[in-house]
């Protein structure tokens, strides 16, 4: 029995706040716990399986959040490979349930970037205790100059101009402000983008995306089992990991661990792009969703400029892309993978009002984690409604 | 006001790293190459990465190069790099192969551009040794 289409993610849940300095990651993270169970009808005893990753977890975190939770679960991944974490701990997950390994697996992130003051994109780098980092660390690479040098890349080869990046921050706030729980509600203009200041070129502040608290979780069993909770399943129809580096060999900057995980993905669920009626892509920054598209081959390299404009990748488009608004307007804390899952999950089953992507069946999500331009991860889930 | 020089800190070394640190003390960009199959590797490591042979010899490359990408850093909060801003990061892609991230020093920010020809370009620090940079050739 293939591993596709046999397991579903049946509960999930966003935590609606954006500012929590009274609240600490495990709290976020047992809260959203208790809302995903919720949502899909099961307890907490129903648990044993857990995933989890966040910007603070390190040696025996998984365990130390499962004693949080007082709870003994018989399968344990606290994989950390950035943002797209909890992308990849689905698939994770996945493969758990259908080799009999566990039964209801829950996934988990928290994180009080925000009220912690992390400056995730322009504090990070410089180090150099470690040797093996100290190849890069005299340079100061910010989060936003390693995305920068993509961006810059690809201006140079294709002629990509910032006005096509900005027009991916002006649709991801148009959606944000139909999505009551997003942080930057207020419409903007691709002059607002122009004229925010430069933060690395060619990015500008609006380039980036926003830092928020936050936290999510999801339940994944196997569609048999998920049929009979609460809430329509969501199929797990295709998978694929990647990594890349700049290493010996390195090909082309533009080409990004999304070329991999996404064929894979799609191979494994026999599926082709026009079947896919929206993406929930990581957007720590314009350029990020630009080569995203391209890598997963929604459109050929270099074409990305010219196919985030005319509206195609906003609501009523033919390819919406986050209508929740992203990690660029509705929230992100730190590292954002959950959140493209919680909304391809809550699209997928309908109902969402003046953001619901009309009778969406299938759903792309792709988590981008590290640095687009150095060393990087990527996720790819292909969905659908059951 | 002109932004201040970074002030680079003495490299933590291993005995795979020291020979590529104590090279760019000298103003010499070395290089790592697979004596079973022939590969030129950056950054230095205990065995080849291609092959896992422990064979590897050192070399002293051209020190050429042709900028792959950069960015004019213009916001960066830790204090080694704040008072830097606006500094050209980068990676080049050496004659030999391997591709380095390192800064682009000797020219204005706004004159550097992708496939612009360089050279390597060292700062001496503590203990002989040194930080390799890049300015126009």
């Amino acid at each position: 029995m293939s591993l596709s289409g046999n397991v579903a993610i049946a509960g999930a849940y966003e935590h609606p706040t954006r500012w929590a300095p009274d609240k600490s990651e495990s709290l976020i993270m047992a809260e959203c716990a208790r809302g995903a169970l919720e949502d899909a009808g099961l307890e907490l005893s129903d648990v044993d399986g857990l995933f989890a990753a966040s910007m603070s977890m390190g040696i025996m975190g998984v365990a130390n959040l499962a004693e949080y939770l007082n709870i003994k679960p018989r399968y344990l991944d606290g994989t950390n490979i950035g943002g797209s974490s909890f992308v990849a701990h689905v698939s994770h997950a996945a493969a758990a349930i259908h080799a009999g390994l566990c039964e209801v697996a829950l996934v988990l992130y928290g994180s009080t970037a925000a009220s912690n003051a992390m400056a995730i994109g322009t504090g990070l780098g410089g180090g150099g205790g470690d040797p093996e980092a100290a190849f890069i660390a005299p340079y100061g690479m910010t989060t936003v100059g390693s995305y920068a040098m993509v961006a810059q890349r690809h201006a140079h080869l294709y002629g990509t101009r910032p006005e096509q990046l900005a027009e991916i921050a002006v649709t991801m706030r148009r959606h944000a402000s139909l999505n009551p729980e997003a942080k930057m509600q207020k419409l903007i203009t691709v002059d607002d983008v122009l004229e925010s200041r430069i933060i690395s070129t060619p990015l500008h502040l609006l380039d980036c995306c926003i830092i928020s608290d936050g936290g999510g979780a999801l339940i994944v069993t196997s569609l048999e089992r998920a049929r009979d909770l609460a809430k329509t399943p969501v199929v797990l129809q295709g998978c694929g990991e990647a990594v890349c580096h700049q290493e010996i060999g390195a090909p082309d900057l533009l080409t990004i661990a999304a070329k991999q995980s996404g064929e894979q993905a799609f191979a494994m669920a026999g599926m082709s792009h026009d079947e896919v009626d929206l993406c929930t892509i990581y957007d720590s920054f314009t350029i990020t969703l630009l080569v995203t598209l391209e890598n997963l081959g929604f459109c050929k390299p270099g074409e990305g400029g010219a196919f985030v404009g005319g509206g195609r990748i906003g609501l009523g488009g033919a390819l919406p892309v986050n209508p929740d608004g992203g990690g660029l307007s509705s929230n992100h804390p730190g590292m954002r993978g959950i959140f493209l899952v919680i909304e391809a999950v809550r699209q997928l089953r309908g109902g969402l009002g003046p953001r619901q992507v009309e009778g969406a069946e299938v759903a792309l999500v792709h988590g981008t984690g590290g640095t687009l331009g150095s060393l990087h991860s990527g996720a790819t889930l292909l969905l659908s409604r059951d | 006001m002109s932004p201040k020089e970074i002030e680079y800190r003495t490299p933590s070394t291993n005995w795979q790293t020291l020979a590529f640190w104590e090279g760019c003390g000298r103003g010499e960009l070395v290089l790592q190459r697979c004596q079973d199959c022939g590969i030129v590797q950056h950054r230095p490591r205990g065995l080849c990465a291609s092959c896992l042979s422990s064979s590897l010899d050192h070399f002293v490359a051209s020190g050429r190069a042709k900028v792959h990408t950069f960015t004019i850093t213009h916001q960066n909060g830790m204090p080694a790099f704040r008072d830097a801003c606006p500094y050209v990061l980068a990676y080049v892609d050496l004659e030999e192969g391997p591709r380095l991230m390192t800064h682009i020093v000797g020219c204005a920010p706004e004159s550097v551009f992708i496939d612009m020809a360089v050279r390597a370009d060292f700062v001496i620090t503590d203990k002989d040794l040194g930080i390799p940079r890049f300015v126009p050739a």
